[in-house]
């Protein structure tokens, strides 16, 4: 076991993990925190993307301890005071969902999308979302989600 | 693009407005219910130990080590539950003599496909259930795997089930001669001046749902509560109880959030019983999560078939008869629905056309793989590929252009209702209407323009144009038809209304929704018929306890089916209030006329009642008509008198590099007539992704087998799931053609999209290599095939390439 310290929305946690604790499980199972969620075992799919230190990273990917001493920001933690966050947002004005199982991963996704290129095009915004799997939606109103709010940044 | 219709509390005309989905909020702000999300007190998780090879015997297993390794609380084989855990139910023994060697939860003496369960582990965290099963000790017997469909039926060929003494589980034919809807194909082979045969392959596809398929089971003394990633939590209930034992009204299936489902979720799976096994054995809560490469070889795939078909046609174009043949890969055994999906396809072959002579023979194989069952568009997608591509096929024959040869055979519009000579009844359409608005959304004019150029100039990126015209049957029902094709179930749907009393409403129905937004749909027929707000309304679904009559979500038949009910319980509603009102108002109920959600005396303005004080008035029960019950609530079982039949136009332009085979998608186009619409919003949604799918179909799936029956295409790494920057924007639209067989007007969406893409895609790609002489790319069109294709062609030999 290995006592780690991290900053998950917001809230400071310590705790003891296994070495081999992938930090999606350590989100899901042992903070409860279940708004992530995992839809492969090979990092193909994106369903569990998280940002660190304000990055966006599949979780999947990054070990617990690896987190050690940063922030981890998941969906749960983008409405505050009860309104959405404009990617939120955007996603529920553009039916941008239907199952919502790849939502949260999407969500985290483009929004570090736009922090890294607050004005893309719409091949930009495809690219970048590539490493993020939909099964229902065809992705064309994801893409209308990520114009809506770069759309709305830029005026 | 559809703008967004987000005003409050609008009671009329809720039907054909794009109203925000009422589903999203909890889903983008990750406050989930997904079954893996679930923590009991005291839940054990399960890791299942699968076969590593297609097809052996089992000779000796050995659990006893697990049961020694940490954190573990149990360990069995299929030899442990071989006495308890039945067989996995097939609903749809489509012939009388079909053979059906059973399937087991748990492999007991023979696995036969490479992921078959043999043993499962219960321990207290799934880390240590996962590593426990490295203690299982298994001494396998390999036999040879069976894989290529025609071999497997050869005389002679190595059986799956050896005890069934062959590899086919039955033959099932339709002839219209024979059925009287029309003549014969022999017939019309002599009389034929134009013979078109064409092979054509439909490659399995994993139905590839984002939430990995999960089962929560908590026991209490002989009952249980199943929490499962399910479609069609009240079949499971019945069937659960029928293979297990355990009585119906002791079982209480939920469904809560559900990741997707395009059919992979529709079967009884071997996990939701081997759980309930556990579950029960242990006096515990028990969860399974599969993973994804258990997702991709374990949960069944979807298609799996080799179609024959056989066009022929008068030189001057007029088709003439139509004869096909399936070889359709069951897989190792009959999960639910595993016999009845190409039964389904059958009456699709003849799609949109007036053949006067049709026979459709299937043969439903066994393999060494695991099975088949339903995915989006379960047999129709197939059907309407074989049809559409030939119908290409003989228009290179006949050197005419493709769209004229639909124009030529197709329903016209004055023609329905039109019954085919696959005895089908099609009640409304105009597939000229939805041509022409494609052709004017794709630009195709233009697009022929350029291609003509391209071709003229060697251009080494071809421009392919595709047509695909289609109409599928929805609606899954009507019992009657249904049980005359030895389905197991009918095709009914259940719905009850709940008046509250401060005049809410509570709308409990038997569909079981997975992401298709029925919630906000129905919540608007609801509102438009009753006249109360979109906000006032709760559906309530997917829990046998709250919802206990329903036959589930698949097939396109959730708005035709049970949103008829709906309007049926909420008309029980209307006129049970009008009695009351009537009463209230010291009127006579024909003098009332009920708009908006009140109750008006005609022609005596100002004395009137809302809906809400009737609500009330019913719940104090101080004053209500002589001998009436104190309520408002209604119950409604809707069961249709025939299959709803949406229909479109497809087009797809696709550009094919010739010099790497690469295919991308240039402008696809389509124009679906659904019946009324009543969301255009979620139909846009429902759509774009059935695109997805079917393109995916043609350029990118398939379930791979290596020549040992491992599965090659066994994660996302290896079967290729389109990803955004693998599509294109779809130019969507519609026409409105409503159905005549309900009160709704729908037809529905759900596989439209699906269904008519692939062979669109298809045939574009083939369009741009007919100059070399191409007439076929076996799915999916991947650069390497194509590249071959044109090398193959430009050294002069010929034939599909595969």
């Amino acid at each position: 076991m290995t006592r780690i310290s991290v900053q998950v929305d917001g809230v400071e946690y310590t705790d003891d993990v296994e070495p081999r604790t992938l930090l999606v499980h350590y989100l899901r199972e042992q903070l409860g925190k279940t708004g992530t969620v995992v839809g492969c075992d090979t990092s193909n799919c994106g369903a569990c993307t998280v940002h660190l230190d304000g990055s966006s990273v599949k979780s999947c990917t990054v070990l617990a301890v690896q987190a050690d001493g940063q922030a981890v920001d998941t969906v749960e933690g983008l409405a505050t005071d009860g309104e959405l966050h404009p990617m939120q947002q955007a996603f529920t004005d553009c039916h941008s969902l239907q199952c919502g199982y790849c939502t949260p991963g999407m969500i985290m996704a483009s929004i570090d999308l736009l922090k890294e290129n607050p004005d893309p095009t719409e091949e930009e915004i495809r690219l970048g979302l590539e490493g993020n799997l939909c099964r229902c939606t065809g992705y064309q109103n994801i893409v209308r989600a990520v114009q809506q709010v770069a759309g709305g940044e830029r005026s | 693009m559809t703008a967004v219709d987000d005003k409050p509390t609008s009671t009329t005309s809720q039907i054909g407005a794009s109203r925000k989905r009422k589903e999203d909020r909890h889903l983008i702000t990750g406050r989930t219910t997904w079954v893996d999300n679930m923590m009991l007190p005291g839940m054990v998780h399960l890791a299942i130990l699968r076969s590593p090879m297609a097809h052996a015997k089992i000779a000796s297993i050995d659990v006893s080590g697990a049961r020694t390794a940490p954190g573990v609380l149990g360990a069995w084989s299929g030899r442990d539950f071989a006495d308890v855990q039945g067989d996995l139910p097939c609903a749809w023994p489509v012939t009388p003599d079909m053979v059906n060697p059973g399937a087991p939860s748990l492999a007991v003496d023979q696995v036969n496909f490479a992921g078959d369960a043999v043993a499962v582990v219960a321990a207290r965290t799934k880390g240590e259930a996962v590593d426990a099963l490295e203690e299982i000790d298994v001494d396998y017997e390999p036999l040879p795997a069976v894989l290529d469909l025609e071999a497997a039926l050869a005389d002679g060929a190595d059986l799956v089930h050896e005890s069934a003494g062959t590899n086919k589980s039955y033959t099932w034919e339709l002839d219209s001669a024979a059925a009287g809807s029309g003549g014969s194909v022999e017939d019309a082979a002599r009389d034929a001046e134009v013979t078109v045969k064409r092979r054509f392959i439909q490659q399995r596809l994993s139905p590839g749902f984002m939430e990995p398929r999960s089962v929560v089971v908590q026991p209490a003394d002989e009952a249980v509560t199943i929490w499962s990633s399910t479609q069609i939590p009240h079949i499971l209930r019945t069937m659960l109880g029928l293979t297990l034992g355990i009585p119906e009204h002791k079982v209480r299936v939920i469904a809560p959030d559900v990741g997707g489902g395009f059919g992979g979720k529709i079967t009884i799976t071997p996990e939701e019983v081997i759980a309930t096994l556990v579950a029960r054995a242990l006096g515990r809560p028990a969860k399974y999560t599969e993973s994804r490469s258990e997702s991709m070889s374990a949960a069944h795939h979807g298609r799996g078939q080799i179609q024959d078909l056989t066009i022929t046609a008068t030189r001057d174009g007029k088709v003439t008869g139509l004869d096909v043949h399936l070889i359709a890969d069951m897989g190792a055994y009959l999960r639910l629905l595993t016999p009845g999906v190409p039964v389904l396809g059958a009456f699709m072959f003849p799609g949109i056309y007036k053949f006067p002579a049709y026979r459709f023979r299937c043969d439903g194989v066994f393999t060494t793989k695991v099975p088949t069952d339903a995915y989006r568009g379960a047999g129709r997608p197939e059907a309407t590929f074989g049809i559409e591509r030939i119908m290409d096929e003989l228009a290179a024959e006949l050197d005419m252009d493709p769209l004229e040869l639909r124009r030529k055979n197709w329903i016209t519009h004055e023609e329905f209702p039109f019954t085919t000579v696959a005895g089908l009844t099609y009640d409304s359409g105009n597939y000229e209407a939805a041509t022409d608005k494609a052709l004017a959304l794709a630009g195709w004019d233009e697009l022929k323009a350029e291609q003509a150029r391209r071709r003229e100039s060697n251009d080494p990126i071809q421009l392919g144009l595709g047509i695909s015209t289609f109409t599928e049957m929805c609606g899954l029902a009507p019992s009657r038809v249904l049980g005359s094709l030895d389905y197991g179930a009918g095709g009914w749907e259940s719905a009850s209304v709940r008046v509250l009393p401060t005049g809410k409403v509570e709308v409990v129905t038997g569909i079981s929704p997975h992401g298709q937004g029925h919630v906000t749909g129905f919540s608007q027929i609801v509102a438009d018929r009753l006249g109360v707000p979109f906000e006032d309304v709760e559906i309530i679904h997917g829990d046998t306890e709250s919802s206990p009559k329903g036959l589930d979500t698949y097939g396109s038949r959730s708005l035709t089916v049970g949103g008829v009910a709906v309007v049926q319980a909420v008309d029980k509603v209307i006129e049970k209030a009008r009695r009351i009102a009537a009463h209230m108002l010291e009127a006579d109920e024909a003098d009332l006329e009920y708009a908006d959600g009140t109750f008006s005396v005609v022609g005596a303005p100002g004395s009137s009642v809302p809906f809400g004080d009737i609500a009330f008035a019913v719940f104090s029960a101080h004053d209500l008509p002589d001998g009436m019950e104190p309520s408002l609530n209604s119950e409604a079982t809707y069961d249709p008198g025939n299959f709803s039949f949406p229909h479109g136009t497809h087009l797809c332009a696709v550009e094919v590099d010739t010099e790497t085979g690469h295919v991308a998608i240039r402008t696809y186009a389509c124009v679906d007539d659904i019946g009324t619409p009543i969301n255009p919003m979620l139909i846009d949604g429902q759509v774009h992704g059935g695109l997805a799918q079917g393109i995916a179909q043609a350029l990118f799936e398939e379930a791979v087998y290596d020549d040992a029956g491992n599965l090659v295409t066994g994660s996302f790494v290896d079967y290729t799931l389109p990803t955004a920057a693998d599509l294109p924007t779809f130019h969507t639209d519609r026409t409105v053609t409503p159905s005549t067989d309900n009160p709704l007007g729908v037809k529905g969406v759900g596989e439209a999209g699906t269904i008519a893409s692939t062979p669109a895609v298809v045939n574009a790609v083939v369009d741009a290599l007919r100059p070399f002489g191409i007439n076929d790319i076996t799915m999916p069109c991947t650069p390497e095939r194509v590249w071959r294709a044109i090398q193959d062609h430009t050294n002069g030999s010929q034939g599909a390439v595969r």
